[in-house]
């Protein structure tokens, strides 16, 4: 492993061209995709699109030749990949609870971003999402940051002030503490469906479903102007966006066309039901492997009571556990072995959605390419 | 009936909210009309409800939790013997004490007779324990750096199987002191364990219609048969075949 050996390395590869950083806990690869589509509107960008976020898996990404990088990267290693790639922009996205048994403590992994920041070779701007405390604890500790206002915040998470320990409060003008720590006052911001920048307020038109990728497209329309994109031509370029990877892409089986979503921990799927159609299909894919997090107790804490009144078909390798979930959510359920099972339950349904965690999307994307 | 969830935003982290639903979904099915409070930040606690939660959180939470909970009149229902089931942090936060991150002792609620500490290690992963009183046995999840020890004034829920549980080489799982049930599992527990979530229902509500617990029950045997295979001796192994059969 190249990093094993040689912890340089990275940054002999980076070769001293601008390195952008993407991480939080939801919303990184469509994040850096728009932001790379952005960056493209001005010369070549190399990038991790695959999602290979993890330290090791960067080393092909940054041997490519290009302009400049954009990598998302894994909350855990951000701090070593800042320092090893020498970057000089960071998106901070957010952080909440994801893979309980991997991540156990969000204010520990918070504490070392804002101890990475502190002590980052610099220039190095930061572009962090104000919606977040714990992102703007983190930011904080930079000498240059650029607050995007999102309207993204999981309040379970932060309901904490990871300051002074206690409760934050929640208003119109955003998350607050008795202590004085507030939202910071931002310089983009999504409002209305259209993003505030400093040239103005602009129209936004997404063709990537839901109010969190708004404000993902505002975080990268941020950074993208860090490198010199004017917010209206960053902008262009994200409203082209259909799918990102797999996500979000429509697959023909037989006379249906199949929606496939991923959402990965409890912030990523209260989103996500708001975009099932009530009336297409709905099928929803639990896995608890290791990249998933072996332990499925958060899907106790997604509000699928929201899908009451439809039929739900689980699959995935903890289909009983999700089956016991919606059971108790009022919510009718078909316990199904595979996707063409889960779809032969409705044989005459044209539109299904697919909704699946992280090795279950992976699976299911490879099943539906091949299908193809 | 009113369940009450306590510090639901600061000991929620382990989808340990979902214990609250599984004891509605189960007393509606009964027939009772339920409803769910939640008491965040300084409010007191109610004291007429008929079952009473805590849950699992991080450090810094906990801690807070534990402030807030103080003078909530938490003591009060205790005392009046109301059902209490507390998870991880709930179960170390109604002890005598725990320990915060830098091994500093934080004082607990002491209505519950146990101590904890920091562990060496993390304990991560499934359980399975068979209860002392003869009930169903337990599986959940456990992830926690505690170790508790049992007083003499409680006893231990259950004996681990598989797992850590209390880690204190006792081999024992939670703690039980009259109304409270205090256990290390997430799953949420109660939603692996119907017979454990009965016994608080029933200890609200009196003798209970049995349900049909054909899902959950099928939930149970694939979780054990999971457990087996990932970490099982021979021993373990004819252990719940005995169960199963038995």
């Amino acid at each position: 492993m190249i990093l094993a050996v040689q912890p340089r390395a990275l940054s002999a590869l980076v070769a001293g061209r601008p390195v952008t950083l993407v991480s939080g806990t939801n919303g990184k690869t469509t994040t850096t995709r728009l932001l790379t589509d952005a960056l493209r509107t001005r010369g070549s960008v190399a990038t991790n699109a695959s999602g290979a976020n993890i330290a090791a898996a960067l080393a092909d990404t940054v041997a490519t030749p290009a302009d400049q990088l954009v990598l998302e990267v894994d909350e855990l290693y951000l701090p070593r990949v800042l320092t090893e790639t020498r970057a000089s922009a960071v998106v901070l996205l957010n952080l909440s609870r994801d893979q309980l048994d991997r991540m156990n403590e969000t204010k520990a992994v918070a504490a070392r971003w804002r101890a990475a920041l502190a002590t980052a070779e610099l220039p190095l701007y930061v572009v962090a999402n104000a919606d977040d405390p714990l992102v703007a604890w983190v930011a904080e500790a930079a000498v240059d940051v650029t607050w995007v206002g999102t309207r993204n915040s999981w309040s379970l998470d932060s309901a904490v002030c990871p300051d002074c320990g206690r409760l934050l409060h929640h208003g119109p003008e955003g998350w607050f503490c008795d202590c004085g720590r507030h939202r910071p006052a931002t310089t983009f911001a999504v409002v209305d469906g259209r993003l505030e920048t400093p040239d103005g307020v602009l129209p936004l038109t997404l063709q990537l479903p839901g109010t969190v990728n708004a404000g993902n497209a505002a975080l990268a329309v941020a950074a993208a102007a860090a490198r010199g994109v004017a917010p209206v031509d960053a902008i262009a370029a994200i409203e082209q966006v259909t799918s990102v990877g797999n996500r979000y892409r429509r697959y023909s089986v037989g006379g249906a066309t199949v929606r496939l979503l991923l959402a990965k921990n409890p912030a990523g799927w209260a989103e996500l039901l708001s975009l099932l159609e009530p009336s297409n299909s709905t099928v929803i894919a639990i896995n608890a492997r290791v990249a998933d997090g072996r332990d499925p107790s958060w899907l106790w804490d997604v509000p699928f009571e929201a899908l009451a009144g439809r039929t739900v078909v689980a699959i995935g390798d903890r289909r009983l556990d999700l089956a016991v979930r919606l059971a108790a959510a009022g919510v009718e359920y078909v316990v199904a072995d595979g996707l063409r099972a889960a779809m032969a339950v409705r044989p005459e349904a044209t539109a299904v959605d697919v909704a699946a965690n992280y090795t279950a999307f992976r699976d299911l994307a490879l099943e539906l390419d091949r299908a193809r | 009936m009113r369940i009450v969830l306590l510090h639901p935003r600061l000991l929620g982290t382990y989808g340990d909210g979902g214990n609250a639903l599984v004891l509605a979904d189960r007393a509606r099915r009964r027939g009772y009309d339920v409803e769910v409070v939640p008491v965040d930040g300084a409010a007191s606690v109610p004291q007429d409800a008929d079952v009473y939660l805590l849950g699992g959180g991080e450090d810094q939470a906990q801690t807070l939790a534990t402030n807030l909970l103080r003078k909530s009149g938490l003591d009060h229902v205790v005392g009046a013997g109301r059902p209490v089931l507390a998870v991880c942090a709930g179960l170390q936060i109604l002890g005598h004490r725990f320990a915060d991150p830098s091994n500093q002792a934080i004082p607990g609620l002491g209505l519950l007779d146990v101590t904890s500490g920091r562990g060496a290690v993390r304990a991560v992963g499934e359980v399975v324990a068979e209860p002392y009183d003869g009930s169903p046995v337990l599986n959940g999840y456990e992830n926690h750096r505690g170790v508790t020890t049992v007083g003499a004034e409680a006893s231990p829920l259950a004996h681990v199987a598989l797992g850590i549980g209390n880690g204190d080489a006792t081999g024992t799982e939670g703690a039980v002191q009259g109304s409270i049930i205090g256990t290390y599992l997430h799953g949420p527990v109660l939603a692996r364990n119907p017979a454990l979530a009965d016994r608080l229902l029933s200890a609200a509500l009196g003798t209970l219609e049995p349900l049909d617990d054909e899902l959950v029950d099928r939930l149970r045997a694939e979780r054990l048969s999971a457990a087996a295979s990932a970490r099982a001796t021979g021993r373990l192994r004819r252990w719940l075949i005995r169960r199963r059969t038995g």
